[in-house]
């Protein structure tokens, strides 16, 4: 059995062969990826309901654990409903650009050091682009949708993200300035060292206005007033119905991981263990424990896991912010700490022997 | 024909379509997706030319934030297409001379033997475009960078100085005032005997 399916291997053309291996390692990256966006929405309701003293979803399945299938298995029997006086086109287009960047950007998503999709050069700058199309699928969908709400949604969204992302460009530039280097996998590799090598120390204004901006770039509490239920009923996906809807929900949730992902990459250490190159030899040698406490893909979902944990206690605990005051943050606080920032680092490197403290 | 040609022909098949339907399409928020589309398929034709940092800028600038604002602002237009088609007989000698131009300058580029140049050779594997191109624009060209970045910087000033008007008779708020305030401002506790009916 074996020996005919390698026959059948060998006996391919090369571009085909290259041609599935690489569709086999995308569906190794958006498998997974996909189950933990369909799990994600579980683990927020049980979490958000702990913290409300509630127990959250516990009907299907042990303890609720089958729900994120219920709930899928519902929206794909939903009637999809297609406003009458909507622009179709766009309005059914609108979910899938709001989708498709959110997975896009998993191409040069380094996992540990060798499992990486593709190792550009500019990973960094690609994920920047990828990320800032996003907004697309929500402002078409308001605007296609031809509803009063939802427009107002999707107007408030645009103003938020192009707002955020100077802030969140500007941290970046920190973290290119301390790195060298546009490519992910190379600034990683850049903090190795142990736990006070991370950018998180060096770059602490950046870390928490990248933090923000990443909350605020995903239209997550309390930025959320895109779709401010209280005020304009559900914002720019008010008339989707169905797998529509579910769309946006996927794309909200994939736009969460990856940015909890990137600020790992790049202020948390990525892969790399806390303990890294602080450990003599000997130990990691165990077999088991040495393998825990190197560096590895674990460490990357485990600071990661931490990370979304705080996008849900965000949520529980903020109440939303009213919108001038989200523009207020964005413009006049968060962009002027990561322009002081940056200058301070500049100055730091060229005019004080205090450079290597950004290195 | 190669794979680069193919995928060359497709990009710029792509990008003629949408640059076409850019100026023939009449609802304004589609023709500004065709833009974006347009741009797309450009930063793929200079992504061909290994120029990947230029492509990614092009995506990150052009589609990721000056489309957007574009879009936001094209949505707030009351799309009314006979108004739209108002003045077509006016401004077609106009156009028509800026068209006959840009015939005869792409005419001239092409006749003086711009098509027959050679693709760039190709680079190493560990050629990286992107800090070739910051060390010869923070190096070689490091002033007309140091200008066009202060000429920027003076526009975005004279933008905002030039539409920002100071209106007196609208409320706003001092978030500092506000979260100073503390509590014997705002709430007075008074001390009485708790009254008995009588």
């Amino acid at each position: 059995m074996t020996a005919a399916l390698i026959n059948l291997w060998t006996a391919l053309p090369e571009w085909l062969q290259v041609l599935l291996f690489n569709i086999g390692k995308i569906a190794l990256v958006l498998v997974p990826l996909l189950l933990a966006v369909a799990w994600l929405p579980y683990a927020e309701r049980k979490i958000i309901g702990y913290m409300q003293v509630r127990i959250g979803p516990n009907r299907v399945g042990p303890k609720g654990w089958l729900q994120p299938i219920a709930d899928a298995v519902k929206l794909l029997f939903k009637e999809i409903i297609i406003p009458q006086k909507s622009n179709k086109f766009l309005f059914i287009l609108a979910p899938l650009l709001a989708l498709g960047p959110a997975f896009a950007a998993w191409a040069v998503v380094p996992f540990a050091d060798t499992l990486v999709l593709a190792n550009i050069d500019a990973s960094l700058l690609y994920i920047l682009a990828l990320t800032s199309m996003g907004v697309y699928g929500i402002i078409l969908a308001g605007w296609a949708a031809n509803s009063k709400y939802a427009f107002l949604g999707s107007m408030r969204s645009a103003a938020q993200i192009v707002a955020y992302e100077i802030a969140m460009g500007f941290a970046l530039v920190g973290v290119l300035m301390a790195a060298n280097t546009l490519n992910l996998r190379e600034i990683v590799l850049h903090q190795q060292g142990g736990l006070h090598q991370w950018y998180f120390l060096p770059l602490f204004p950046l870390f928490m206005v990248y933090l923000v901006a990443g909350v605020a770039e995903t239209n997550r509490a309390p930025f959320d007033v895109a779709e401010g239920e209280s005020e304009i009923v559900a914002g720019f996906h008010v008339e989707y119905s169905g797998m529509g809807f579910a769309l946006f929900f996927l794309a909200e949730y994939a736009n969460m991981i990856l940015v909890a992902t990137l600020t790992v990459l790049m202020f948390l250490g990525g892969w790399l263990s806390p303990l890294d190159g602080l450990l003599p030899q000997n130990i990691l040698a165990i077999p088991g424990l040495g393998l825990v406490l190197g560096n590895g893909v674990h460490w990357l979902l485990f600071k990661t896991s931490a990370l979304l944990f705080c996008f849900l206690w965000f949520r529980a605990t903020f109440p939303r912010y009213r919108y001038d005051q989200i523009m207020r943050l964005g413009w006049k606080v968060l962009i002027p700490i990561t322009l002081v920032w940056i200058g301070v680092m500049g100055a730091a490197m060229f005019l004080t022997p205090w450079g290597y403290l950004f290195h | 024909m190669g794979f680069d040609q193919i995928v060359f022909y497709f990009f710029a098949t792509v990008l003629v379509f949408a640059a076409f339907m850019v100026i023939t399409i009449r609802n304004p928020v589609k023709a500004a997706m065709f833009l974006v589309l347009s741009f797309f398929s450009a930063a793929g034709l200079w992504m061909l030319l290994e120029a990947e940092f230029l492509a990614i800028a092009l995506v990150l600038v052009y589609v990721g934030a000056v489309m957007v604002l574009f879009l936001f602002v094209v949505m707030m237009l009351d799309i009314n297409l006979v108004r739209l088609r108002e003045g077509f007989g006016e401004y077609l000698p106009f156009g028509g001379l800026v068209a006959i131009l840009l015939v005869i300058e792409m005419g001239i580029i092409l006749s003086v033997g711009y098509g027959t140049q050679l693709p760039p050779a190709a680079h190493a594997a560990g050629y990286s475009n992107t800090r070739e191109l910051g060390r010869i624009l923070y190096t070689v060209y490091v002033y007309p960078f140091e200008i066009a970045a202060a000429i920027l910087l003076a526009a975005i000033v004279a933008a905002i100085a030039l539409t920002l008007r100071r209106r007196p008779d609208t409320k706003y708020q001092n978030p500092a005032q506000q979260v100073r305030v503390s509590r014997h401002e705002r709430v007075r506790l008074v001390k009485m005997a708790s009254e008995k009916k009588s």
